[in-house]
């Protein structure tokens, strides 16, 4: 079974150090999720796929404690095995704040400003029977090697 | 204050809530004849119709039930922010001599639960729903999150928020919602999107409202009460926004829409902040109401927390918000809830609000805010 990633063109991988890719114009801007193009000052121009840090802080979260209408939601779990998750902004410094699943569920062990850390998770089986992996952030412990 | 051009001479309502079999065209059918009855006018009167709905492709199919008179009869929708937006495009067809009068019309019948949709109706791809990001209400958790953060707002600000809008639909009689519930019980009850809990979310329900509209100076014609429509404005978002559904954001945060659109509006209107006497705000979480508090011009941000704790924003209070209750009491029928607003400020300044009437309001104030980032606001007057 391979693990295969949700989306393409979504981060690296497989990867040592995977990190999420954005697409970045010539004035610097950045785009996530990457797309070939965008619109700069009026004019249509493809943007370079560029890798963001993959180290940040916890900018804001919530919770989700009921399982999601399915679909859009493509857990492989139903309404008993659902596991609640939290969801947050990790502003990556000199990028942008990234939307992403947390590791950690409970609300009481986060906190805004934290260290959060890239990382790529199992999510679900999809139809081929492959294992699907998502990126999330995950909090950063002691201990951590960056 | 500005002259007004437009006056609302009838406005109605189809009580929010769950009305079985009853469909969205028969409620709008209901309010369109309760505004016109209460502008002393029949249909045949109307020369133009604009309706709004989230959940009927063709509301302006209303026509078949109050006569097929041939009218120009069209949709207009733009998301939580259709109420004011309706109300605007029937003013303005009446500023562009399609119609001498003009009903606007608000319709809705939502299935239960929290919205869902595929992520690509909202130029989103595919894994965003399939990891279950594609939810409105993460937004509201997490803006309100950020935002007690930042401004020192307290949980139990947020609870009672929720309890005045529950107190005030106890006075409501047409509210969803009409039975008081403390702020301790907001508080225990459980938790949906930290930092939000279940009585501090409105739920999608089923309603529709109605008003009905004329040039300023035949408002006389048709009613002794008159309510002048002074200002009227819709804003989409700005780049850098902080919005809902956004799968990144960038490092600065640029303003709301409602800030774009209550500036003009006051503008517009000639008045400021400290000139309204009755106010509607977006109240889809009660953290929503908190924050629009500041947006809107009517605190500067981090003074709710003493604004909520004295009771300002009650019935009675310096700056009386969501006195029918809002979406929390009454939910949400997302193309009707911006009507329902003018429906309550409407009745606020003509003193028809018995148990909750207001002491001599002149000047209401109704803002709306929702997906995909678009805000209006509206301010009328006796």
């Amino acid at each position: 079974m391979t693990a295969v990633p949700v989306a393409p063109d979504l981060f690296t991988w497989p990867a040592d150090d995977p990190a999420l890719i954005a697409g970045k114009a010539s004035d610097g801007s950045l785009v996530f999720p990457y797309r070939p193009t965008k619109l700069v000052n009026g004019k249509r121009e493809a943007l370079e796929k560029v890798e963001l840090p993959r180290r940040g802080t916890l900018w804001t979260f919530t919770t989700q404690v009921f399982r999601p209408t399915s679909p859009p939601y493509a857990g492989d779990d139903d309404l008993k095995t659902f596991e609640p998750y939290s969801i947050g902004y990790v502003e990556l410094p000199g990028a942008l704040r990234i939307e992403a699943r947390l590791t950690e569920p409970d609300s009481d062990k986060l906190t805004i400003g934290q260290e959060m850390e890239l990382v790529i998770v199992p999510f679900a089986t999809n139809s081929d029977g492959n294992l699907t992996v998502t990126f999330a952030f995950a909090p950063v412990t002691e201990g951590t090697s960056a | 204050m500005s002259k007004p051009d437009i006056a609302i001479i009838g406005v109605g309502l189809h009580p929010f809530g769950r009305h079985g079999n009853k469909s969205a065209l028969e409620m709008g059918e209901d309010a369109a004849i309760e505004a016109l009855s209460d502008a002393g006018i029949g249909w045949d009167d109307v020369d133009n119709l604009w309706a709004s709905s989230m959940e009927v492709k063709n509301p302006e199919a209303i026509t078949g039930f109050l006569g097929l008179s041939g009218i120009p009869a069209r949709s207009t929708f733009t998301g939580c922010a259709s109420g004011g937006n309706t109300l605007q495009q029937a003013a303005n067809s009446i500023r562009l001599g399609e119609a001498d009068i003009a009903l606007a019309v608000g319709l809705d019948k939502h299935p239960r639960g929290a919205f869902s949709d595929h992520p690509s109706v909202s130029g989103l791809p595919d894994w965003y729903g399939d990891l279950g990001l594609f939810l409105t209400t993460h937004f509201f958790g997490m803006k309100i999150n950020r935002y007690m953060h930042d401004f020192g707002i307290s949980h139990e600000t947020l609870a009672k928020v929720a309890s005045k809008a529950f107190t005030n639909g106890s006075r409501t009689p047409h509210a969803w919602r009409n039975k008081p519930i403390s702020p301790e019980e907001v508080l225990a009850s459980p938790l949906l999107n930290y930092p939000l809990r279940q009585y501090m979310y409105c739920g999608p329900d089923e309603g529709a409202a109605a008003a009905v509209v004329c040039r300023a100076e035949d408002a006389h014609k048709y009613t002794d009460t008159p309510i002048y429509l002074r200002a009227h404005q819709l804003f989409s978002r700005q780049e850098d926004a902080f919005e809902l559904l956004s799968p990144s954001l960038q490092l600065e945060t640029a303003p709301s829409p409602t800030v774009f659109a209550s500036k003009a509006a006051y503008e517009q209107a000639g008045i400021s902040p400290e000139d309204v006497d009755v106010i509607q705000l977006q109240d889809t979480d009660a953290g929503s109401e908190v924050i629009h508090m500041a947006e809107n011009g009517f605190c500067a941000d981090g003074e709710q927390e003493k604004l909520v704790a004295e009771g300002a924003t009650e019935l009675g209070g310096r700056l009386p918000i969501n006195t029918d209750g809002g979406l929390l009491a009454n939910g949400e029928p997302v193309g009707a809830s911006g009507l329902r607003q003018i429906y309550e400020i409407a009745n606020q300044l003509r003193g028809r609000c018995g148990d909750r009437q207001l002491e001599n309001a002149k000047v209401g104030y109704a803002q709306l805010y929702g997906a995909p980032g678009t805000a209006a606001v509206t301010i009328l007057s006796r």
